[in-house]
């Protein structure tokens, strides 16, 4: 295989009726956008029932996990190290676990796109990795503070907080 | 983005109903006072969407959206800014006008917000071109040794990017780079490495160097690490006698990190010359990675011993016991590669256990899968000659199950293999494809199964029993495969008994719709008629021979002029049966024209060859110097009618250097006698030239095998490697190189002949010659077999070049074409006593070419 800092050929963020939400697909792959669409059906048809991680189709290595209504794929050469595609799979979904608050789920994403395609573009640059340690992805990001979704767990953390904060400001 | 309606948050998808015209008309914001930023961003974030999703903006449209987004840049919002980055990398492909970002983005980039600075640098280089690339030089080398690890990084990767379109700019980078791969940052470390590389590519002792010294400095990360084992184990398959390249691939086999440790044993795995102690550390690592709970690390691990298994099939044997446990793995693509690598390295006893356990998931896994099933059995197949049946009928089980074309290709081949290697499974093997041709819908692989079928039937014991299948395709097939039935039922109709049914046959076929068809069935119904042997060995049974490209050529060449003498069959070239290559493992291998094609190409193109004739046979490339020497030199030999022609590809390897003038002056001996020299004007460090020589041969019953001595001449003018001035003034210099080796082989071409005794009988004994060798050098009898091939440079027929084991007696049949077209057959008795002895007899259409092929061997 020859050296290059070009080893990722693709991510795919699909939903649970094999729609694309994110498909980015770099230098080395060299697919139409109709051929990009058969692919995905095909990953999608392979991958919706099982979750087995790894797969091998057309010529590549695909590293995939699924969470409640969505598939994460990392796509690489059939000769590329299987476990390098695999770390960078684990930093994409870990990287937007930490910006979805673990709320890994379709709505959530769409909520967050504007931060999931930064985190996307902190992690692959057009085929380079440039980053795999999920946390310097986030922490690169410097998300807005209001950002963060009160959801029902943060309500009560928001509340904690605050009642430290009028506890202090009484000490005052 | 959360004060979205109510109404499409039910619906999940916010973005459901942006599009193209709504996105780019909310880009009116941009010109607000105070500026929103998080509906701007908002709206950048919409127009990515439409992007990914494979929608194609105009340029008038991406131009547009840029200009207004040059508002944004008057806003310091972090989010909204890089937003804005990655449009203009999402969109740059679409406008030409990306340049008028230039001022904003080379702004960021030098400013003092360090949030903004590495995107600034990605997006800045992805619209900037060589031309205005030289303005922001400056900045980019500045960027790389950044102390912000995300500006260096970001400047290094652009650099690698940017390699594509302005090499030369970047390469004056290399000095920067190397400072930067020694950061303690595990990211730049790797970016740097990966662009140092790619700028030294070609020269592979500053990459020796640079690798020697970083494995010795240690690294952090391991994707560096990852990238130096492959940049080492390349430098070591071109030369594999770098031991401290290879010692540190082996240490990396107990680095903490599994990404390296893998990529550590899958280049030592994967090494050419690797001993089977050597191999062993990194095959216990693999076989460590099987049992592990993480499918992707069980995946590579034994994705990695199949491949092992192919070359070394008993290495994988102690890891037996694991892959068993991995054919129930839940995961299909690693029991599918569990099971193949067993069938590689398991006994002769447990193959049918195997094969019934394949079978089970056959119809789960993926065509690619099922392809390298195929490939396992055909490799089991060649090792067990005795377990051909069984496999013969998973084989044939397999054909009729579902499957794409490939997938029907590679047990079509499989099955031809067995066929060819083993006489005894051959007739039921044709039975089978039989079978599988009344029912196949894919058009080439009928052909070819057909055309077996008229190669290899009338062989058999009772050939008339094909004829019904063969016949059954006339009349339910497309013309394609009618026409190749025909000329298979033709070549029963060559075997006497069955002369007069075929006849019947064809004469039905004559009125076909299909013109190719048709005349097919005419031309062979008349040459049967007559019932001529001779005839029909050479119209039916062993047919054309010549290249169809050269006669399609010539035959247009000839029309040009139209002479009044008949068009020769002898000038058109014959075509070459190629050696037999290596198989690649790539499945996506493109087609690609011929050696001798791209050899006559070329030749054409110089007027000096052009009365020289149609070529006749390029020989392999012979290197004439050794590989580290300074300048490297190798031949071709071109033969013509009555010339050769000497093709001498040199390299200056000196990037100081370039030679002008240069030609090889080559001493004529035996009859060899050169007769004019084109040179070559310039060789330039890194881009190899070529220089030829026009050779005389001897006198047509004088050829033998020879060695001609020669020289490199040429004039040296130095030249600045960083600048490429060239200095005006030179001196001139000579090489001396390695002789030239010149064989009988390079004046006969290797011709298959499907039928070898009927085109001896067609030949017939009028110009035979016999000799007696005794070889006493040679010990065995498998040795004199690869000697007399390589040294007459023809063609064994019916697989007489494998030597059956334990024999003491051997008959080689050998058969090409000589120069000018005289066919020559060659039969090549061999008994091993005291060394071998040889009787060689020679047939020919042509005294004078046997005689020289039954005295070359001396």
């Amino acid at each position: 295989m020859e050296p290059s800092l070009y080893t990722i050929d693709g991510i795919i963020i699909l939903d649970n009726d094999g729609k694309r939400l994110i498909g980015k697909y770099y230098q080395n792959s060299t697919m139409s956008l109709k051929e990009q669409k058969a692919f995905e059906k095909k990953i999608f048809e392979k991958t919706k029932k099982r979750d087995d991680e790894i797969l091998l189709l057309d010529g590549v290595t695909i590293c995939y996990k699924s969470n409640v209504d969505l598939i994460f794929y990392v796509v690489g050469n059939s000769e590329e190290n299987e476990l390098l595609l695999a770390a960078v799979l684990n930093c994409v979904y870990d990287a937007i676990s930490l910006i979805l608050r673990k709320n890994v789920e379709k709505r959530a994403l769409y909520h967050h796109l504007e931060n999931v395609f930064l985190a996307i573009d902190e992690i692959i640059d057009d085929g380079i990795i440039m980053e795999i340690d999920p946390n310097n992805v986030y922490n690169r990001l410097a998300i807005r503070s209001e950002d963060i979704p009160l959801s029902e767990t943060n309500l009560s953390q928001f509340l904690e907080r605050a009642k430290e904060e009028v506890k202090w400001s009484f000490f005052k | 983005m959360h004060k979205m309606g109510k109404k499409d948050e039910e619906a999940g998808n916010p973005f459901q109903n942006v599009d193209r015209s709504t996105a780019l008309q909310e880009a009116k914001k941009f010109h607000e006072t105070p500026l929103r930023p998080r509906l701007c961003s908002e709206t950048c974030t919409k127009v990515i969407y439409l992007a990914n999703q494979g929608e194609e903006f105009t340029t008038t449209e991406a131009t547009d959206f840029f200009f207004a987004m040059t508002k944004l840049f008057q806003n310091n919002d972090i989010t909204l800014r890089r937003m804005c980055y990655l449009t203009i990398k999402e969109l740059s492909k679409m406008t030409e006008h990306a340049f008028i970002m230039t001022q904003s983005l080379t702004k960021d980039m030098n400013g003092s917000q360090d949030l903004f600075r590495p995107g600034a640098v990605r997006a800045l280089c992805s619209i900037t071109d060589p031309t205005t690339l030289q303005s922001i030089e400056r900045y980019m080398k500045q960027a790389i040794v950044d102390k912000n690890t995300a500006v260096a990084s970001a400047a290094l990767i652009s650099s690698f990017h940017l390699c594509d379109r302005a090499y030369d700019i970047v390469k004056r980078w290399a000095n920067e780079a190397q400072q930067a791969s020694s950061s303690d940052n595990q990211m730049v470390q790797y970016h740097a490495l990966g662009l140092l590389h790619h700028l030294r590519k070609r020269d592979p002792l500053a990459i020796e160097k640079l690798v020697v010294k970083l494995s010795r400095s240690g690294l952090k990360s391991p994707l560096a690490y990852t990238l130096l084992i492959r940049i080492a184990a390349k430098l070591l398959a071109e030369d594999d006698d770098r031991t401290a390249l290879f010692d540190f691939i082996e240490s990396c086999l107990r680095n903490k990190n599994e990404m390296v440790v893998y990529e550590a044993a899958s280049a030592i795995v994967n090494m050419k010359n690797i001993t089977h102690k050597e191999i062993a550390p990194a095959v216990s690592v693999l076989q460590q990675f099987c049992g592990s709970p993480k499918p992707a690390l069980r995946y590579a691990g034994v994705r990695s011993l199949n491949k092992v298994a192919m070359k070394h099939p008993s290495a994988v044997t102690a890891c037996n016991l694991d892959l068993e446990n991995l054919i129930t793995d839940s995961n299909r693509s690693i029991a599918t590669l569990a099971i193949t690598t067993l069938l590689k390295t398991g006994s002769e006893s447990s193959v049918e256990r195997l094969m019934k356990q394949i079978s089970n998931f056959m119809s789960e896994i993926s065509d690619e899968f099922k392809i390298v099933v195929v490939e396992a059995v055909s490799a089991l197949c060649a090792k067990y000659p005795r377990k051909h049946s069984v496999m013969m009928e998973y084989l044939s089980k397999m054909l009729r199950d579902d499957g794409g074309f490939d997938y029907k290709k590679a047990i079509v081949n499989c099955l031809i293999t067995i066929i060819s290697e083993s006489p005894e499974s051959k007739e039921l093997g044709l039975m089978q494809l039989c079978e599988f041709i009344e029912d196949c819908e894919h058009t080439s692989l009928a052909t070819r199964v057909i055309t077996l079928l008229g190669d290899q039937g009338p062989l058999c014991a009772n050939p008339s029993k094909f004829i019904r299948f063969i016949y059954n395709r006339v009349i339910l097939e497309n013309e394609v495969v009618r026409a190749a039935a025909i000329s298979a039922l033709a070549k029963f109709g060559a075997v006497r008994e069955l002369t007069d049914s075929v006849l019947t046959l064809l004469h039905r076929s004559m009125v076909d719709e299909d013109d190719e068809v048709r005349d097919r069935a005419t031309f062979y119904y008349h040459i049967l008629k007559l019932k001529d042997d001779k005839l029909n060995s050479q119209m039916i049974i062993n047919g054309l021979v010549v290249s169809l490209p050269a006669l399609e050529r010539q035959l247009a060449g000839y029309l040009e002029v139209c002479p009044e003498e008949p068009f020769d069959m002898k000038t058109v070239p014959v075509m070459a049966v190629k050696e037999e290559v290596e198989k690649q493992a790539t499945a996506t291998k493109k087609k690609e024209p011929s050696r001798d094609e791209i050899y006559a190409e070329e030749l054409s193109r110089i007027p000096q060859f052009a009365a020289l004739g149609p070529l006749f046979k390029s020989s392999a490339e012979q290197k004439l110097t050794e590989a580290e020497t300074e300048y490297q030199v190798s031949v071709v030999k071109h033969t013509f009618l009555n010339h050769m022609v000497l093709q001498f590809n040199c390299a200056n390897t000196l990037n100081d250097q370039v030679l002008k003038d240069l030609t090889i002056e080559v001493e004529g001996a035996d009859g060899y006698e050169p007769t004019s020299y084109i040179s070559t004007e310039e060789l330039v460090y890194g881009t190899p030239g070529k220089t030829y020589c026009i050779m005389d041969l001897p006198e047509a019953d004088e050829v033998c095998a020879s060695s001609l001595s020669c020289q490199m001449k040429f004039i040296v003018h130095d030249c600045d490697p960083n600048t490429g001035d060239v200095d005006e003034t030179g001196y001139p210099d000579e090489y001396v190189i390695d002789d030239i080796e010149i064989s009988v082989g390079d004046h006969i071409q290797r011709v298959l002949k499907p039928n070898f005794p009927a085109s001896w009988e067609e030949v017939g004994d009028e110009h035979e010659l016999e000799e007696t060798y005794h070889l006493s050098e040679i010990g065995t009898l498998e040795e004199a077999v690869k000697q007399i091939i390589t040294f007459l440079g023809m063609q064994p027929c019916e697989r007489s070049d494998k030597v059956p084991e334990g024999k003491v007696h051997h008959v080689l049949i050998l058969s090409g074409v000589y120069r000018g077209g005289h066919e020559i057959l060659v039969r090549s008795k061999l008994v091993l006593k005291d060394g071998v002895q040889m009787q060689l007899t020679v047939r020919g259409t042509d005294p004078t070419s046997v005689a020289v092929v039954a005295s070359a061997i001396a």
